[in-house]
C-alpha cells in the first residue's frame, strides 16, 4: 500500500519502555503525594492512637500480654447487658425512624421539585444544627416541668407529670430525631431515580395503586432503605451524648460505658477492649453493608 | 372538583384517600422542626425556669452569657478552633481529592477508604485513643490538639464533597489547558479550581461546622482555658440546667441557619 | 496568519495494553509535513487512543513518536506544542471567548497587546469577528467549535489534533464546518490528524486516511484509493457499499461459480481471496457503457427503489448474492427487471477488486 518513504526508524520492540513504565511510577508518585498531608493527619491523629488503644486492650495491669480484660467482658454479666442495651436501643431506634421516614421520603419524592426542596429544609435544617443543641431542646422539651407536660396536663391528657426523660424513652425520642435525616436522604435519592414509567406500567398492566405501590415501588426503592436503616443503625451503636443527656443514668451504651471507664475509673484496660469490640462491630455491620448494597447509597451521592 | 379528588400520580390515586399518608409525613416533619426551633422563644423567657409561650420576654440569658468571662472566652475557642480546621482540612482533602480522582490504580482505592475512616469510626473511640495520645504528647487541653483532631474529622467530609464535584466537571477542560500549555498544576489553578469553587468554600463550612458542633473529642482533649461552647455546655447539662444554654443554643442555631443558607446559595449559583 | 512550521510526524511501534484488552498493536504510522490524516475507525478500534498518545495523556507501553526530529513519547503533554479540539469543544466556561482564545497566549507569556492583535486575527480567520466579548454559553453549537479551534491555532502549534469535533452538530451544519475546516487546513498548512467514525467525512476532507480497527492500522491511503483498492475486507466493508463473492484463482485465472472473471490486479500471493463489487458499479438496467466485461447471471430477488437511486438484489447460482444500484432514471428505471427474471449483473475489471479475507 502506498505509504511515505521515511529513513527507517528502529522500531526494536521494547522502544522506550522502561523509560515509560519509570514515567508512569513518577506520575503516580506525584499524584498520591498530594494526598500525602491528609493522609499523615489520619495517621499520626487517628489510625496510630487507635492502634495503641489497641494494644492496650491486650496489655494486663502488669504490662504482660494478655486477654485479662476480654475474658473479663465474658464473664461479668454488667458487659453483657451493656450490649443488649446498645442493640436494643440501636435496632428499636433504626425501626422507628425506618417505619415513620419511610412515609415522608415517599410523600417527598413524589412532590414537585421545588415544594419538595423546600420541605427538605425541614429535614436538612436538624441534621445541621448540633446535636448537642437538639439533645438539649429535648431535655427541655421532655422534662417534668417541660413543653409536654404542661400542655398535656393543661389539656387534661394526663394528671401526674409523665417520666419522659431521664430514662429509656427518652433516649429513643431524641435518638430518632437525630437519626431520621440519615435515613430519609438516602431514601429519597433512591426513590427519586425509580423510573415514573414503571408505575405506569403497572398501573396499565391492571395494578391498583396499592399493588402497583407494593410490587413496583417498594422493591426498586429497598437499597435506599436498607442503605439508610444501616447508616442509622451503625450510627446508634456508637453513640454517646443523647444516651447520655437524656438516658439519665439508665441507659448506658458501649460508648457511655468507655467514656466512665476512663473518666471515673482510669481502666485503660476495660476502656480499651470496649472500644476494641465496638469498633470490630461496626467494621462487620459496614462489610455487610458493602456486600448488600452498594458503597455510594451510603455516602449519599447514591442515586442521582 | 376539589384538589382531594385529583389524581396524585400514574396510578390515579386521588390525594383524598392518601391524605393520611401526608399528615403522617407532616407529622415526622413537624417532629423534625419544631424540636430543632423550640429554643429560640424558651431563650427569651424571663423566668428562671424554660417555658412556653414565656409569660415574660427577657434578653437576661443572652446578657449573662456575654457577661461570663468562661462562656465568651468558650464561644471564641469554638470560633477560632473551627476556623482553623476549616483552614487546615479544607486544602488538605481538596489536594487529596483531587489526587485521587486523577489516580486510577488500587492503591488509589485503599487511600480513598483510608481518608473516610475517621466517618466510620465511632468519635468515642477515636477521642479516648487520641486523648491517651496527647497525654503522652502534652497536647492535652491545647487550641492546636483540637484542631488537629478536628481536621481529622473534617477530611472525610472535604474529601467527599470535592470528589463529587470533580466527578461532575469536565476532565476534558483540564485536558485541554494541558494540550494549550498548561502544566498539571498550574491547569488545576487556571481552570478547574475556579469552577469547584462552591464546592470548595461548601467544604470550608461543612468543616468549620463539624468543629463548632463537636461535643465527644473536645470533651476529652479540650479543657481549661481551651474549652469549646460544646464541652462546657455538655458539662453544664450534666450539673444543672441553666437556661443560659438555651440562649447558646439559639446562638448555634442561627450560626448553623447561617452557614447552611450560604452553602444552599452557593449550590444554586454554581447550578446557574 | 501564517502559513506554520509544520512538521511530519514518525510513529513507530506504539503498543498500549490495557489488562488483556490491546488498545493500541504496535502501530507504525507516517504522516507529511503540512498533510490532512484522518485516523477512520468503528469505536473500540483504537483511533481516540492513537490520538490520545500522540498528545501525551495516555502513555503507551512502547514506542518512539517523533515530531520532526525530536522524540516527544516521554514528553509531558503541555510541552508538546500541539492544539487540541475535543467533540465536546471544552470550552472554559468562566472565561469570555476572548479569554477562552487568549489562553495559550498567557501562558506563553505574549505581551497584552500582541495577545488581543492575535486573538481578534484568529477570531477572523475562524470567522468570528467580534465574538471576543461574548460567554460561552451564549454561543451555538458551530460557534463554540470555532471557538475551541481559534483557541487551537492562535499559537500556531506545529501539529493540531481533532477529536471528532463534528459528531455533535446537525448534519448540515456539519457538512459546512467540514469544508471550513479543510480550506483552514489549506490556508495554515499545520499538519492536522482528524478522528472520525464517518467514512463520508474522513473521504471528504483528508489528504490520506488511515483505517484503524482492533488497535492495528488496516490500511493509508489517498480516500480514492482506500475506496476503489480497499486493503481487505474489513476496510472495504467500512468504507462505503460491498457485496462479497467466493473466487477461485488458478494461476493467472480467476472465475466467480465457474464464469471467468477479469480483474483489476492479481494477488501477489496465494491467498484466501474474495471478490468485492460495489453496487454502484454493477449495471443491471442502465444501457451498457461498454467496459463491463464481466457478466454474472443472477435471478432477481428484490427490486428497491431508494428514491435517487434503485437497488437490485439477485441469488447467483451457487447462492451467493450480488447487487446492483443505478441512478434513478425514467430510462433505466423502465429497464429495471422483474423480481424472480434471471438478469445480467455486469461490472468492469476495473471494479473487480480482490480483496483478502482475512484483517490485514
Amino acid at each position: 500500500m502506498a505509504t511515505i518513504a521515511h529513513p527507517v526508524i528502529s522500531a526494536a520492540s521494547g522502544t522506550n519502555a522502561r523509560g515509560l513504565r519509570r514515567d508512569q511510577l513518577r506520575e503516580r508518585i506525584a499524584l498520591l503525594s498530594l494526598c500525602a498531608p491528609a493522609l499523615l493527619l489520619v495517621l499520626v491523629t487517628m489510625l496510630l492512637p487507635i492502634a495503641w488503644l489497641f494494644s492496650l486492650s491486650f496489655t494486663a495491669d502488669d504490662g504482660s500480654l494478655s486477654l485479662v480484660h476480654y475474658r473479663r467482658m465474658l464473664e461479668q454479666p454488667s458487659y453483657a447487658s451493656i450490649f443488649v442495651m446498645t442493640f436494643k436501643v440501636s435496632l428499636i431506634t433504626t425501626g422507628i425512624c425506618v417505619a415513620f421516614g419511610y412515609p415522608l421520603a415517599y410523600v417527598l419524592s413524589q412532590l414537585p421539585r421545588r415544594a419538595a426542596n423546600l420541605c427538605l429544609i425541614a429535614v436538612m435544617l436538624p441534621f445541621w444544627t448540633s446535636l448537642l443543641v437538639r439533645t438539649y431542646a429535648w431535655l427541655v422539651l421532655l422534662q417534668r416541668q417541660g413543653l409536654i407536660n404542661s400542655w398535656g396536663i393543661r389539656l387534661g391528657l394526663w394528671d401526674e407529670p409523665l417520666a419522659l426523660v431521664n430514662n429509656l424513652s427518652g433516649t429513643l425520642v431524641g435518638m430518632v430525631h437525630i437519626m431520621l435525616p440519615f435515613l430519609v436522604l438516602p431514601l429519597l435519592g433512591t426513590m427519586r431515580s425509580i423510573d415514573h414509567d414503571y408505575i405506569k406500567a403497572a398501573a396499565n398492566l391492571g395494578a391498583s395503586p396499592t399493588r402497583a405501590f407494593w410490587s413496583v415501588f417498594f422493591p426498586l426503592s429497598l437499597p435506599g432503605l436498607f442503605a439508610g436503616a444501616l447508616i442509622v443503625f451503625i450510627i446508634c451503636l456508637g453513640f454517646y451524648v443523647t444516651p447520655a443527656v437524656l438516658g439519665g443514668g439508665k441507659v448506658i451504651m458501649v460508648s457511655n460505658q468507655i467514656a466512665s471507664d476512663i473518666e471515673l475509673f482510669f481502666n485503660w484496660g476495660a476502656a480499651s477492649s470496649l472500644g476494641v469490640l465496638l469498633l470490630a462491630l461496626t467494621l462487620a455491620f459496614l462489610y455487610i453493608a458493602s456486600r448488600l448494597t452498594r458503597l455510594e447509597h451510603l455516602v449519599g451521592e447514591g442515586s442521582r | 372538583m376539589s384538589w382531594l379528588d385529583a389524581p396524585a400520580s400514574a396510578t390515579q390515586i386521588t390525594h383524598g384517600r392518601r391524605f393520611w399518608l401526608y399528615a403522617v409525613a407532616a407529622l415526622v416533619l413537624a417532629f423534625l422542626i419544631v424540636p430543632t426551633l423550640i429554643v429560640v422563644p424558651m431563650s427569651f423567657s424571663g423566668a428562671q425556669y424554660l417555658e412556653f409561650p414565656p409569660r415574660q420576654w427577657s434578653l437576661r440569658w443572652y446578657s449573662n452569657f456575654f457577661a461570663s468571662a468562661s462562656w465568651v472566652q468558650a464561644a471564641a475557642t469554638s470560633f477560632k478552633a473551627a476556623t482553623l480546621t476549616a483552614l487546615v482540612a479544607t486544602p488538605l482533602g481538596t489536594m487529596a481529592a483531587y489526587g485521587l480522582a486523577a489516580s486510577r490504580f488500587r492503591a488509589a482505592r485503599a487511600v480513598h477508604v483510608l481518608l473516610i475512616m475517621p466517618m466510620i469510626v465511632p468519635v468515642i473511640l477515636i477521642a479516648v485513643a487520641v486523648f491517651y495520645v496527647y497525654v503522652k504528647a502534652k497536647l492535652n487541653n491545647s487550641l492546636a490538639g483540637l484542631v488537629l483532631a478536628h481536621a481529622m474529622l473534617a477530611v472525610p467530609l472535604v474529601v467527599i464533597v470535592v470528589t463529587s464535584a470533580l466527578k461532575t466537571f469536565d476532565a476534558n477542560q483540564e485536558m485541554v489547558a494541558r494540550s494549550l500549555g498548561a502544566s498539571r498544576p498550574r491547569a488545576f489553578i487556571l481552570v478547574t479550581l475556579p469552577q469547584i469553587r462552591f464546592a470548595v468554600v461548601s467544604a470550608a463550612l461543612l468543616s468549620f461546622l463539624t468543629s463548632f458542633d463537636e461535643v465527644i473529642l473536645a470533651l476529652f482533649v479540650s479543657g481549661g482555658a481551651n474549652s469549646t461552647l460544646t464541652r462546657n455546655m455538655f458539662m453544664a447539662l450534666r450539673d444543672q440546667i441553666d437556661p443560659t444554654i438555651a440562649a447558646i443554643s439559639t446562638m448555634m442555631i442561627v450560626v448553623t441557619s447561617a452557614l447552611f443558607a450560604l452553602t444552599q446559595v452557593l449550590g444554586r449559583a454554581r447550578n446557574a | 496568519m501564517t502559513r506554520a512550521a509544520s512538521v511530519p510526524i514518525a510513529v513507530r511501534g506504539v503498543a498500549k495494553s490495557y489488562g488483556k484488552v490491546v488498545a493500541l498493536d504496535h502501530v507504525d504510522l507516517d504522516v507529511q509535513s503540512g498533510e490532512f490524516l484522518t485516523l477512520l475507525g468503528p469505536s473500540g478500534s483504537g483511533k481516540t487512543t492513537l490520538l490520545m498518545v500522540l498528545a501525551g495523556f495516555i502513555r503507551p507501553d512502547e514506542g518512539s513518536i517523533r515530531f520532526g526530529t525530536s522524540e516527544v513519547i516521554r514528553l509531558a503533554p503541555h510541552k508538546r506544542d500541539v492544539g487540541m479540539v475535543f467533540q465536546n469543544y471544552a470550552l472554559f466556561p468562566h472565561l469570555d471567548v476572548a479569554g477562552n482564545v487568549a489562553f495559550p497566549l498567557k501562558l506563553r507569556g505574549v505581551g497584552a497587546q500582541d495577545i488581543a492583535r492575535r486573538v481578534e486575527t484568529v477570531l477572523e480567520t475562524v470567522k468570528l469577528a467580534g465574538f471576543g466579548a461574548r460567554r460561552i454559553h451564549e454561543l451555538s453549537g458551530g460557534q463554540k467549535q470555532r471557538v475551541a479551534l481559534a483557541r487551537a491555532i492562535v499559537f500556531e502549534p506545529r501539529i493540531v489534533l481533532m477529536d471528532e469535533p463534528l459528531s455533535a452538530l446537525d448534519r448540515k451544519l456539519r457538512e459546512l464546518m467540514q469544508i471550513e475546516l479543510r480550506q483552514l487546513h489549506d490556508k495554515l498548512g499545520m499538519t492536522t490528524i482528524y478522528v472520525t467514525h464517518d467514512q463520508r467525512e474522513a473521504i471528504t476532507m483528508s489528504d490520506r486516511v488511515a483505517v484503524i480497527a482492533g488497535g492495528r492500522v488496516m490500511q493509508v491511503d489517498t480516500p480514492r484509493r482506500i475506496y476503489d483498492r480497499p486493503a481487505n475486507r474489513f476496510v472495504a466493508e467500512f468504507v462505503g457499499e460491498s457485496t462479497f463473492l467466493g473466487v477461485d484463482i488458478d494461476g493467472d485465472k480467476c472465475s466467480c461459480g465457474g464464469t471467468p472473471i477479469r480483474v483489476a490486479a492479481l494477488p501477489e500471493a496465494a491467498r484466501s481471496m474474495l471478490l468485492m463489487l460495489r453496487p454502484e458499479r454493477v449495471c443491471v438496467a442502465d444501457p451498457h457503457r461498454g467496459d463491463e466485461c464481466n457478466v454474472l447471471q443472477a435471478q432477481v430477488t428484490d427490486v428497491i427503489y431508494q428514491g435517487d437511486t434503485y437497488l437490485v438484489q439477485g441469488l447467483l447460482r451457487d447462492g451467493a448474492r450480488i447487487s446492483a444500484r443505478g441512478i434513478s432514471s425514467a430510462t433505466a428505471l423502465a429497464r429495471v427487471p422483474a423480481v424472480g427474471d434471471m438478469a445480467p449483473f455486469s461490472f468492469a475489471a476495473e471494479d473487480a477488486v480482490l480483496v483478502s479475507d482475512a484483517a490485514a
